[in-house]
């Protein structure tokens, strides 16, 4: 299209502008998840996230200080301060208030107002207030005011905490610099060894190390502590942890050696069974609920981990076998069989060629296999969830909230957000080889 | 035991059980027996190569069998008893008993709509995405930006896009850009999208059509790529319009690939169960098949019928099965 002498610049600026567009539409809706997720409850209630950015007109149910504060002037009793110190906010100014939930906006800033309860308030504009009343002001807490007020826009990490427990992002970081720290100290020690090992080990050490850091201190046990934390996002991050990492180790290993038979070995059959794991590749697991919930269940692994465990295995297996026969079927024959003249056994080219040659595929298959268990809910629900609710992943608690919760978008935004975070950041960091076990699994 | 240390345990020994099943067994083969030594050293050597194939392939195979080949049979036999008297033969009692349900028919008619739906909007948008952004200079990060949607969860999704549909009273601000734009467009009062009947089933497929984008386009965009230069040289030559070329010199060439992505992006359509059970719940007409079986399966607890409507799903994927069984035997030849 581009070679057409005189059609070229106009038709360049509408690609530029159709993918524009395209992008936007794209990633709106994610963003927008993203913002409400550090937006407070009564900012995401009161203006869309487009509008995060400007200050926004809320209604406000403040309280003022207890009547504990109250001093006698010239026989009056009066009680004074600001609305927006009480709870430690910022001030903004009010436009109207009100004394009675019937009607929140009925006096303008500078009035005065006739309490209920007896007495009088004065409202400014900048939340200063004075009640005065001639008997004693009674109660333990303030007295409440709804005001309303152009509020400036706020960004809280408030939520974060809320959904995950108390200073889970302050833990986290530290984690985060201890495992990098390990990657870093690893990376210098085995730099001298081949280039995979050097490669891979520090990330997988780092990896490992972070994981554990986090599940002796951190999430599970400021989950647990938490008295916010009623929604159990930080456990439930745990058990999908748990889920999703031997559930994308152990099918790479069991894989890896029937690949490498289907791929180059020599026995009767194998095309048969080539075909065999083509066709359950696409075979639906609707269809392997039932019977392996009952075989589960009979055997006695029951609902739990291990059940979740060998249900991912077995059906990571077909896409991982498949992936990788592909792949190892490509690797020049000339090396293997050197190999084979210069004695090595089948065992020994497996570990020591096919295995480091094989790693692009490999970390294919993981990063799907990753996302997969990571994101799954219907293997979760139907071999991992038992009526105890002692475990439960992040997906499900999400479809929960989504029931209980439905209207506090602060939690649900955030919980949703926190459950998308990491496959994100994998993606990102790993989509070469993503795209490259995509192409490889379905171009042929 | 803390559940993270119990899972790094069942890694060791899960990794470590396989790997020294392979060893031991590759020991076991070599050295005891079919020693590659003594009289019989020549013949023993090839009676282990016979062999060792199916060491390697054992536990796969043990785990494919179990795993999936066997369930697609006994959820054949489960679906042909009833579970209430003891696993009795009852015959095709449980798919007259399904054919009879409105709501199965319902589930049905919603699958076979989102089966045109989300394939053809999915690869039309792919293809469009691959074709725009291969010819820009910051295309790459374009595509990385839609192709996003597809490491996030379906859940995830859901959340995300019920956001969007999200509706409030109609004199309070709308949050859900939707209502937002339609408001001050139209200036209606805010729709529940999620509860209009026959519609609402189109916005549950906008989200499945928002993820799959990506990987069309990336798998079409690579098969793009591949297109000889000569061919669209050639059209260029000729006089051929932008348009000609991409409708009737590109896209016939990719046809194979374009397939491929339809198909794939069918099956995930036939299982799709996540979406609609976060969003909806089947709720206003919007039941699909997978949802279905799984109210039956465990909220119902008809384990017959929830059977029947899963080889329901198994026949739907049957051609697709055939035709892929085909092409990976003709790539064998």
């Amino acid at each position: 299209m581009d070679n057409i002498a005189g059609h070229k610049s106009s038709l360049t600026w509408a690609v530029h502008i159709s993918v524009v567009l395209l992008v936007a539409l794209w990633l709106f809706p994610t963003v927008g998840l993203f913002v409400s997720s550090f937006r407070t409850a009564d900012q995401i209630a009161s203006s869309g996230w487009w509008n995060a950015l400007f200050p926004t007109e809320q209604s406000l149910t403040l309280r003022t200080d207890t009547p504990e504060a109250q001093v006698q002037q010239d026989g009056v009793y009066v009680l004074e301060g600001n609305l927006f110190a009480v709870e430690g906010r910022e001030t903004a100014p009010i436009s109207s208030f009100g004394v009675s939930s019937r009607d929140i906006s009925a006096f303008a800033p500078g009035d005065t107002a006739e309490m209920r309860r007896g007495g009088t308030i004065t409202v400014q504009e900048n939340g200063d207030y004075r009640v005065e009343s001639e008997e004693e002001i009674r109660g333990g807490r303030g007295i409440r005011i709804f005001v309303t007020a152009e509020i400036p826009p706020e960004f809280t990490l408030r939520n974060y905490d809320t959904v995950l427990g108390q200073d889970v992002l302050k833990n986290l970081g530290i984690y985060l610099v201890a495992a990098v720290v390990l990657w870093g100290a690893m990376r210098y020690t085995l730099a001298a060894q081949p280039a995979l090992v050097a490669q891979g080990a520090p990330v997988v050490g780092g990896l490992i190390f972070f994981v554990l850091l986090a599940a002796t201190f951190g999430l599970s046990s400021g989950a647990a502590e938490g008295a916010q934390t009623t929604d159990d996002m930080g456990r439930a991050f745990f058990s999908t942890l748990t889920v999703t990492v031997p559930a994308t180790i152990i099918p790479i290993v069991v894989a890896a050696f029937a690949a490498y038979a289907l791929a180059w070995m020599d026995f009767p059959g194998r095309a048969l069974l080539i075909a065999f794991v083509v066709g359950l590749l696409v075979v639906p697991l609707q269809l392997a609920l039932i019977p392996l919930l009952k075989l589960h269940l009979a055997i006695g692994i029951g609902k739990g981990y291990l059940g979740v465990w060998l249900a991912h295995t077995g059906f990571g297996l077909p896409l991982a076998v498949y992936l990788l026969r592909n792949y190892m079927a490509g690797l020049p024959r000339d090396i293997i069989e050197n190999a084979r003249v210069d004695g090595a056994t089948e065992f020994q080219i497996f570990t020591k060629i096919i295995l480091p040659l094989s790693f692009p595929a490999l970390a294919s298959f993981a990063i799907f296999q990753f996302l997969w268990t990571w994101n799954d809910l219907l293997v979760a629900k139907v071999f991992l969830i038992d009526a105890t609710g002692q475990t439960t992943v992040m997906t499900n608690q999400i479809v929960e909230l989504l029931g209980t919760r439905g209207g506090n978008w602060e939690i649900l935004a955030t919980a949703a957000f926190v459950s998308i975070a990491v496959p994100l950041v994998v993606f990102f960091a790993m989509q070469r080889y993503l795209v490259r076990g995509l192409l490889a699994g379905s171009v042929k | 035991m803390h559940p993270a240390l119990q899972g790094l345990l069942t890694i060791v020994i899960g990794v470590g059980a396989c790997l020294s099943y392979f060893w031991a067994s590759n020991q076991f083969l070599d050295r005891v027996l079919f020693p590659a030594k003594g009289p019989n050293a020549g013949r023993n050597i090839n009676r282990a190569n016979m062999i060792r194939p199916w060491l390697f392939l054992f536990p796969a195979l043990f785990a494919l069998t179990l795993y999936l080949a066997y369930p697609v049979f006994e959820t054949l036999r489960l679906s042909l008893t009833d579970r209430d008297q003891g696993g009795a033969f009852i015959g095709l009692a449980n798919y007259t008993q399904m054919m009879g349900e409105s709501k199965f028919w319902e589930a049905m008619g919603n699958n076979m709509l989102w089966l045109i739906v989300v394939p053809a909007l999915s690869t039309a948008f792919g293809l469009l995405a691959a074709q725009l952004t291969d010819r820009i200079s910051w295309g790459n990060i374009a595509k990385s930006l839609i192709f996003m949607p597809m490491a996030i969860s379906f859940v995830g999704a859901a959340v995300i896009w019920k956001l969007v549909y999200d509706a409030r009273p109609p004199d309070a601000e709308q949050i859900g850009v939707l209502n937002a734009i339609y408001v001050s467009l139209t200036g209606n009062d805010p729709q529940q999208w999620l509860t209009i009947p026959f519609w609402n089933n189109f916005f549950l497929m906008i989200v499945l059509v928002w993820i799959q984008t990506g990987f069309a386009m990336v798998i079409l965009s690579a098969a793009l790529r591949g297109i000889p230069e000569e061919t669209v040289e050639a059209a260029i030559v000729d006089g051929a319009n932008p348009f000609q070329i991409f409708f009737k010199i590109k896209v016939p060439q990719i046809m194979p690939t374009i397939m491929v992505v339809w198909t794939t992006i069918t099956l995930v359509v036939l299982k799709i169960f996540d979406i609609v059970f976060a969003m909806t719940n089947g709720q206003w007409g919007t039941q699909v098949l997978a949802n279905y079986m799984f109210d039956k399966l465990f909220r119902a607890n008809d384990w017959g019928v929830g059977s029947a409507s899963a080889i329901v799903i198994m026949l739907l994927v049957t051609p697709i099965l055939v035709w892929n069984v085909r092409q990976a035997r003709k790539e064998m030849r």
